[in-house]
């Protein structure tokens, strides 16, 4: 099998993480796929970034997961980490599980500035908290709404009708 | 001084809201508060089948639909493993065009007037009119077309589809002359565009910016080159670029996006291929109508496809279209269910307007509006 850059970026990643990570596999759509420590997270974009060969100088996205429904794959919350490299043309793919009691992670901020917003909405969305944040308030949802709508013990109907009170 | 602008004003295009300090005229801090047209479309695809999602896609960036619709059913496809007939990928990509024109017409035309020129609007919306005319021939609808299918396209195209596409090519290119002639050399426009709004490649970059924003800061990239996706490797055509990134940078490049559109539509009318217009793995897709009135399998597989819908194998893929405003990327987790675990829909203009302070401290109150207009900010895909 040809190892191609991004693979090998990750490999590389694996190799100075050590026991914080798994290994690399492709996902269904063939972009290579990293499991790793959530406090290594912020030391593995970093490294990414300024891999010379992996140049992955673009987040194109941060997500979240909510497995409440499969307990045995692991811990409840997976966050994931979409990343690009604008100059060599390749993704690579971060996750990584946290536990459900008072979910929180290192913010990517300090790494890249547009896990700003992307972290503002894993919070509103997951109520998962990032460490370090500049500005971590709901951006989707207003402030004061109760609940984190795309958690899967959250009703799709929600819970009846809301009134938006103006703050006084 | 506090001034805020919207949720509802008219110069937003949308249901944006900002909050400036300014000092004078001048900004000093600026928030940009979003969600107002939240609709929770993620959550309700967790809920439906991956047919059902497809209208959804409609309303996310509702200037031009049917790129979202491409790119959900690109990334369904990757998930079941699907191979998409020529002839609709080939159609795919034509209409793909027309609504890249229609979204920078849109984009060109509203910021214009925001900036006080009227009849460039007035052009643009008029040929911006006939490519709605198309759309409504092609897909039955004008504005959400849910044209795209799992496998391919819903219907096959009208007779006399090449040439409607052609006359619509060079309306187009006679209409982009007459606004560059407008515009182009127009003192007002240049003072009010030219070093505005000016954000530099490496912060871009860094701010997740995609599609012509960024290509308005001298990186050249594009997922049609540099991801190719559907046919988009067998055309030639150019990524145009400016090194400015300020307003005037970004309305050059859609331009100039504009007539590279027009340039692959007459390279695609050209050959388009037979055959069918939609995939026969009936596992993943509506059979014909005759099969389903005409033989049990195809009754058993409509009533599979319409009770169940598909069930792809567990998994996780990414799939990503150059939209009008820049990377649209759908992530989908599958649980092997017959609804998505996770849908992620990746939207360009939520990841780029976050800049929006860093482009305008400093500048005049008045410089708001028009770079607001310029980076294209569509609410529906915005908020989701």
């Amino acid at each position: 099998m040809i190892m191609d850059v991004a693979d090998k970026s990750l490999n590389d990643l694996k190799s100075v993480l050590g026991k914080d990570a798994g290994e690399v596999k492709p996902a269904l759509d063939d972009i290579p796929t990293l499991e790793i420590e959530p406090m290594a997270v912020v030391k593995a974009l970093r490294f990414l970034r300024d891999h010379k060969e992996g140049d992955f100088d673009l987040l194109t996205d941060l997500t979240a997961v909510d497995w409440l429904d499969y307990p045995e794959s692991g811990e409840r919350f997976e966050i994931v980490y979409l990343l690009c490299s604008t100059g060599k043309n390749h993704r690579a793919r971060l996750k990584t599980r946290i536990p459900d009691l008072d979910p929180r992670i290192e913010s990517a901020t300090s790494v890249y500035r547009t896990a700003n917003w992307l972290e503002r909405e894993v919070y509103d969305m997951f109520g998962i908290k990032f460490d370090g944040h500049p500005d971590l308030r709901r951006i989707l949802m207003w402030e004061g709404f109760e609940g984190y709508p795309l958690r899967k013990d959250f009703p799709t109907r929600g819970y009846g009708p809301v009134e938006r009170t103006p703050e006084t | 001084m506090i001034l805020n602008m919207g949720p509802s004003h008219p110069a937003t295009h949308g249901t944006l809201q900002i909050v400036v300090e300014l000092e004078g005229e001048k900004i000093v801090r600026l928030d940009n508060i979003v969600g107002y047209l939240h609709r929770g479309v993620e959550k309700l695809a967790e809920k439906i089948t991956y047919h059902q999602f497809i209208p959804y896609t409609d309303r996310l960036n509702y200037v031009s639909c049917f790129m979202n619709n491409v790119g959900y059913t690109m990334a369904v496809e990757k998930l079941v493993g699907i191979e998409v007939p020529e002839r609709a990928q080939v159609v795919r990509v034509i209409l793909s065009e027309i609504s890249r024109i229609m979204d920078h017409l849109v984009c060109i035309g509203t910021n214009v007037v925001d900036l006080g020129a009227y009849t460039p609007f007035l052009y643009m919306f008029n040929v911006r009119e006939n490519a709605y005319d198309l759309l409504e021939e092609v897909c039955g609808a004008r504005l959400t077309v849910s044209y795209s299918r799992v496998g391919g396209i819903a219907r096959d195209i009208p007779d006399g589809f090449e040439e409607k596409i052609l006359t619509f090519c060079d309306m187009v290119e006679k209409t982009l002359k007459d606004v560059e002639g407008l515009l182009d050399k127009n003192r007002i426009f240049l003072d009010r565009t030219r070093d505005v709004g000016v954000i530099g490649a490496e912060d871009a970059v860094d701010y997740g910016f995609t599609g012509p924003n960024l290509r308005a800061t001298g990186k050249k990239w594009d997922l049609r080159k540099d991801f190719p996706y559907l046919t988009y490797d067998r055309y030639e055509f150019d990524i145009p670029t400016r090194d400015t990134g300020d307003i005037w940078a970004r309305y050059r490049v859609r331009m100039e996006e504009m007539y590279q559109s027009v340039r692959i539509m007459r390279q695609a009318v050209k050959d388009i291929p037979g055959g069918r217009f939609i995939s026969d793995d009936f596992k993943h897709v509506l059979p014909d109508k005759e099969e389903v009135y005409g033989s049990i399998e195809g009754l058993i597989h409509h009533f599979e496809q319409i009770i169940h819908g598909i069930r792809p194998p567990k998994g996780e893929v990414y799939a990503s279209v150059e939209a009008a405003n820049g990377e649209l990327g759908y992530y989908l987790v599958s649980d092997g269910g017959r609804s998505p675990y996770r849908l992620r829909i990746r939207p360009p203009c939520f990841i780029y307007y976050q800049a929006f302070e860093e482009m305008l401290k400093g500048h005049m109150i008045a410089d708001l509006i028009g770079v607001l207009g310029s980076i294209n900010i569509i609410a529906g895909e915005l908020d989701r």
